[in-house]
């Protein structure tokens, strides 16, 4: 790549395509090795196409619970220098090291990978009357937007996106991740059908400690966008997982659903189906769907929402994509094929193939929600600090 | 899977290894631990090629396409573990018996043969299947059965034993559909979901049990099974039965419902030629 | 010196070989085109080409020619333009018409192609997977607020959720239409097919015939600045009350309805005397601002115990600025009227002249409203030239809830647009109270025509949704996206937030 890129050259265009995906949560909160994770995406190997693989892990730096890890792609030093300065003047930094990996056959044009355990300068902090995350979604922001060649992959506390391009195997190998243990793991093999083959656009997308992956292709993409505009939010990437996490900020954290209703809001049921319902749920459902329609998920997708906490896996309303899931004692597992869960967990207690619209929710014991943390933050700066545009994202034309 | 856990190589979920193929009385067993379907189902096509009747296949998990294409009408092949996607599609003849799960898109355009699988499978199982019989012991997902048709003296036959999700039997066209309701890991769940039938212009879905009349497509009769539908039925059930080890007069013991379509041709009046 | 400088439009010519001499087509003629003697004989500058008598000749030996005298040629000055001026010169009076715009203008609706799903995501068969075409009209909350209804549940908090929404089984609505521009019978086909479609039929600013009570549940109401028919039991009957500030056929135009048309049917309807002209002022004398509307808005939900009330208004050129006023003054739905709409009397410059597309309408307000936030407080109604199904799903992609269907509906009854409504001698018994003609319409057989239209259209808005890869229609509305454009200049296409086809 001669230019140094930037997260936003992935909105040029609508990106399609398929993949394959996993998620699994000890709701103990017993830690298991990424081993596991990276099995699992292995077995799913041909769902993908080497063009993007990834993985979040939670719970892997227990060390530094307090702190924000920012796992950084540098396109070059001078970013690097740049964006350390940056951190040098917001932060109190308590490690930065490189990202520890290993050559890996495949994997190739890998940016600079490092990772940095900060806090946020109290006094600084006090200085921005901003809470803690606020603070670091403003660096995100300000990261991505202006320091061209530098991308945070992710930046959430106790967690970590693992993320490039290659199949996930290959990536999880490559990050190590048989060497981290976490309670709750996603994975993630993209089937790109275009691709501008850059490593900060494999999933998991990640803000603060939320992730999606995502498997499918939001039909509906066009009208769900232009709803989360009129909230703020700047859809830049022109990916379905950026308008499934806008739209699960919205419900969840700005409009506070429970998050089983903000499921039903976005994989509804069908009107035949809550015109049986008793009065009262029939209630809340009509006006679910007539207040959230713009926003309803439309076309085939299983989605896993990973978060300090747990996961929720959700599936389409009439089960275009495929999800299967399963429990063994604490553990909950779910992917696109049961071979995945099979070959990480054997004999489970239960496998089950999740109805369409209904969540497969798992949270760990004695986690807090909500998943987002203190933000307080607008929408429209919470989207340009995943994409890298800064105020001016008013200006930013999906086709420039 | 047991495989070793790699430090030093990535972790792979298939090798690109031949399985390890040994004889043991007449069945040819092989071990597909960890291979990629292409090898798993290359040395299974040579077996079978090489006059081998009784293949066990071992370790398998989600490999695709087992039985795929293959043909062979005494060819008997025993699946130990979990059978990937697109398992025995276009099979014309052989018989697959599955120990273990089924994943998604079981017998898929299958012409002949038979499918036993002593477990669960996914979604999507029977597309367009034209002939061959499927029986399944436990659930099924989404849109099972859907499309089957029958021509001439090909008349396929699918077996559920446990309970099924929405659109089973969509645009059914021939053949028979059977719902048991029986081995299910969903008690308190209905016997089947929504749309059943959704499209259905051929064939018969029996019932053991009964359903909402809002579940079912709006092409769909529900009448009680006749004594002459129950002599259609029984024997096919008598078969199953036999199959997954299951007792005759239990499965008889409630009585069916059989659907079919109102017409063949269900939206003859919808177009209006211009 | 000759009557008029203006030659007959069309020929009527009869094959009289063929002719039964049964004298059907004088009979069937609403213009007095027909003489008989020993055969008819017809007079060709009646004639309004409205096929009434095509139709019902039973030997089929009628034709309707245009007229091909030759005019000399002038680009500049159309035979219709030298018409005109004879006409005004001979009258003095302003031309009347009706029907809606026929002038050659661009047809945006026929520059837009949607799209369909290929591979990457799977189109849906609708006629054996759930369709769903339910739409609620009105105003919706922005976020919905629950509280645990104690078993593990939820149920909505206290005065949360979406109220006073009319539930419509498809997004097509019939347009208002009055009692007195149209007939009773034709009241009573659309009050009744509304019913049988579990949609709306609009009574115009005529009032509310008692015939029609039955179907109440499916009558929006309308209260336009004449005020016929209106008082508190009128206002409590429909299931929604609209306020007609204007019509997309003529802006900024009153209405009269001449005094022959007020027959005892009619004044009852409408409680005023028979005979007498019923005449709607250009403005509502109670609203000379948004305030006032405000007003207004608030007097008729305060009248009918909180009922939906939208505003119907003519797309002109500021009408996101327009539209957005309304939906702040607490307007439950804007129905926009675009400049092609229908009319059952305008005069020919302000129909022909006035107002904006309809498609333009749509995609500004739909736009300004999501802009200020407020576009989940009213549902859009989009009218004026609603052609097919295809325009319905066009329209709903631009940003619409609804569409309304006036001279589609008319058609569905027989209507030929003739443009002649005006003349109140309607042959197809459409646009007339005489009733010889009226009772040429059967109300049952009205319905049924009706109801198989709105179904035709449905379905194939179902189909379009199923090849768009989406099953219910708030997946396609406002879903810009899913629409390209062929061969709109780029500022258009930008309005219109559709990218040319080939982005
Ligand atoms: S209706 Fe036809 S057949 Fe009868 S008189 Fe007229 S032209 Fe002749
Ligand atoms: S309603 Fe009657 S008069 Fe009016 S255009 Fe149609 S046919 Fe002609």
């Amino acid at each position: 790549m001669t230019t140094r890129p930037r997260y936003r050259e992935e909105s040029s265009f609508k990106i399609h395509g398929g993949c394959g995906l996993m998620g699994i949560c000890d709701e103990s909160g017993e830690l298991m090795s990424g081993e596991d994770a990276i099995l699992a995406m292995a077995v799913q190997h041909d769902r993908g196409n080497g063009l993007g693989g990834g993985f979040a892990g939670y719970g892997i730096y227990p060390e530094f619970a307090d702190h924000f890890c920012f796992h950084m792609m540098y396109h070059d030093l001078r970013a690097k220098e740049e964006t350390e300065a940056y951190f040098d003047q917001h932060f109190l930094l308590d490690l930065a090291e490189p990202m520890p990996t290993r050559p890996v056959k495949g994997i190739t044009d890998a940016p600079l990978l490092w990772r940095y355990f900060m806090q946020p300068y109290p006094n600084k902090l006090e200085e921005s009357e901003m809470s803690g995350e606020d603070y670091v979604v403003r660096a995100v922001m300000s990261i991505n937007a202006s320091i061209d060649g530098a991308f945070v992959a992710s930046s959430g506390k106790n967690m970590g996106a693992f993320k490039g391009v290659g199949y996930p195997e290959e990536i999880g190998h490559y990050f190590r991740l048989e060497e981290y243990e976490g309670h709750t793991w996603t994975g993630h093999n993209r089937f790109p059908t275009n691709t501008p083959g850059w490593w900060g656009g494999a999933h998991p997308f990640a803000l603060l400690d939320w992730t999606i992956v995502h498997n499918g292709e939001i039909s509906s993409y066009g009208i769900n966008s232009r709803y989360l505009e009129q909230f703020g939010y700047k859809c830049t990437l022109g990916t379905d997982t950026e308008v499934a996490a806008y739209l699960f900020d919205l419900l969840l954290r700005r409009h506070k659903l429970p998050l089983s209703l903000a499921c039903k809001a976005l994989a509804s049921p069908l009107w035949d189906e809550i015109d049986r319902m008793p009065k009262d749920e029939q209630d809340v459902m009509r006006s679910l769907r007539a207040v959230y329609g713009p926003g309803m998920l439309n076309g085939p997708f299983a989605i896993v929402l990973g978060f300090n906490g747990g996961m929720v896996a959700l599936n389409d309303r009439i089960k275009l994509r495929p999800l299967v899931a399963a429990r063994k004692g604490t553990k909950i597992m779910v992917a696109s094929e049961e071979s995945a869960i099979r070959a990480v967990m054997a004999e489970p207690d239960l496998v089950w193939t999740p109805k369409a619209g209904e969540p497969v929710i798992a949270r760990v014991k004695g986690m807090d929600w909500p998943i987002h943390g203190d933000l307080h933050l607008p929408p429209s700066e919470i989207s340009c600090a995943v994409t890298g545009t800064e105020q001016s994202c008013d200006s930013v034309e999906v086709n420039a | 899977m047991a495989q070793t856990k790699y430090k030093t190589e990535p972790i792979e979920g298939y090798l690109h290894v031949a399985p390890e193929v040994r004889v043991e009385g007449d069945i040819t067993v092989i071990n597909s631990n960890a291979v990629y379907y292409k090898e798993l189902n290359e040395v299974i096509r040579e077996v079978v090629a090489g006059g081998a009747k009784h293949l066990r296949i071992e370790n398998v998990n989600g490999q695709r396409y087992i039985g795929t294409g293959l043909a062979g009408k005494d060819v008997k092949i025993e699946v130990h573990g979990t059978a990937g996607n697109d398992m025995t599609m276009f099979m014309d003849g052989p018989t697959i018996e599955v120990f273990g799960n089924a994943q998604d898109g079981v017998g898929n355009t299958m012409n002949a043969g038979r499918v036993i699988v002593h477990g669960d499978a996914g979604d999507v199982l029977g597309y367009g299947m034209r002939g061959g019989r499927v029986y399944i012991k436990g659930d099924v997902g989404y849109r099972v059965g859907i499309h089957m048709k029958a021509y001439e003296s090909l008349v396929p036959i699918m077996v559920v034993g446990g309970k099924a999700r929405d659109f089973f039997g969509e645009y059914m066209a021939g053949g028979m559909l059977v719902l048991l309701g029986m081995n299910t890991q969903f008690a308190e769940q209905p016997l089947v979901g929504s749309f059943l039938g959704s499209g259905m212009h051929g064939g018969t879905i029996y019932i053991r049990g009964t359903v909402e009349s809002w579940q079912c497509g709006k092409e769909v009769g529900i009448a009680e099974a006749n004594e002459a539908d129950m002599a259609e039925l029984t024997p096919v059930l008598a078969d199953y039965c036999e199959a997954q080890g299951m007792d005759l007069e239990e499965v008889l013991a409630e009585p069916f419902i059989k659907l079919t379509p109102f017409s063949h041709r269900p939206y003859g009046k919808l177009y209006a030629p211009m | 010196m000759p009557t008029s400088f203006i030659q007959p439009e069309f020929k009527v010519k009869i094959d009289y070989d063929k002719c039964h001499k049964c004298g059907r087509c004088v009979q069937q003629c609403g213009w007095g085109v027909y003489s008989f003697n020993e055969r008819p004989i017809p007079d060709d500058s009646k004639c309004r080409a409205c096929h009434r008598c095509v139709t019902y000749c039973p030997a089929h030996c009628i034709t309707i020619e245009k007229n091909t005298l030759a005019y000399r040629e002038n680009d500049n000055w159309s035979p219709d333009a030298r018409k005109a001026v004879w006409r005004q010169a001979e009258t003095g009076g302003v031309l009347l018409t009706s029907m809606g715009n026929p002038k050659p203008y661009q047809r945006i609706f026929d520059h837009l192609v949607l799209d369909a799903c290929q591979v990457t995501n799977p189109s849906i068969d609708p006629l054996r997977e759930p369709m769903e075409l339910r739409t609620f009209l009105g105003s919706k909350p922005d976020s919905v607020q629950v509280e645990s209804d104690g078993n593990g549940g939820f149920k909505l908090a206290e005065g949360e959720g979406m109220h006073n929404n009319v539930k419509l089984d498809t997004p097509i609505i019939f347009s208002p239409m009055s009692y007195g521009s149209v007939s009773l019978n034709v009241h009573k086909s659309l009050a009744m097919a509304a019913t049988r479609l579990g949609t709306l039929m609009n009574t115009g600013e005529g009032g509310l015939h008692a015939d029609l009570y039955p179907y109440q549940d499916n009558v929006i109401v309308q209260v336009a600045s004449g005020r016929f028919g209106v008082n508190p039991d009128y206002l409590n009957r429909g299931a929604a009350i609209e306020i007609k500030i204007g019509q997309g056929a003529k802006p900024g135009i009153g209405g009269h309805l001449p005094g022959e048309k007020i027959n005892k049917e009619v004044s009852g309807t409408r409680m005023i005397p028979q005979g007498t002209d019923a005449i709607s002022p250009a403005p509502h004398h109670d609203i000379y601002s948004i305030e006032d509307l405000r007003q207004l808005i608030y007097a008729l939900k305060e009248a009918s115990g909180y009922k939906p009330v939208g505003v119907k208004i003519a797309a002109v050129h500021n009408v996101a600025a327009i539209a957005s006023g309304i939906v702040r003054a607490g307007a439950d739905y804007v129905y926009l009227d675009g400049f092609k709409g229908g009319t059952g009397a305008a005069p020919q410059v302000i129909r022909d002249h006035i107002g904006i597309p309809i498609e333009i309408a749509i995609a500004v307000v739909d736009q300004r409203l999501r802009d200020e936030g407020i576009r989940n407080n009213a549902s859009i109604i989009a009218a004026g030239s609603i052609r097919s199904s295809a325009d319905v799903a066009k329209a709903i992609a631009l940003g619409a809830d609804v569409v309304a269907i006036g001279s589609a509906s008319l058609m569905a009854l027989g209507c030929h647009l003739c443009q002649s409504c005006h003349t109140g001698s309607c042959s197809w018994g459409i646009t007339t109270q005489k009733p010889e003609l009226t009772r040429r319409i059967d109300p049952e057989w009205g319905a049924e025509q009706l109801v198989n239209l709105v179904h035709a259209w449905s379905h194939e808005v179902q189909e379009i949704l199923g090849a768009l890869g989406v099953n219910a229609v708030e997946s396609l509305r406002g879903s810009r996206e899913r629409l390209r454009s062929i061969g709109l200049d780029e500022q258009t296409c930008k309005i219109l937030g559709v990218k040319p086809a080939g982005m």
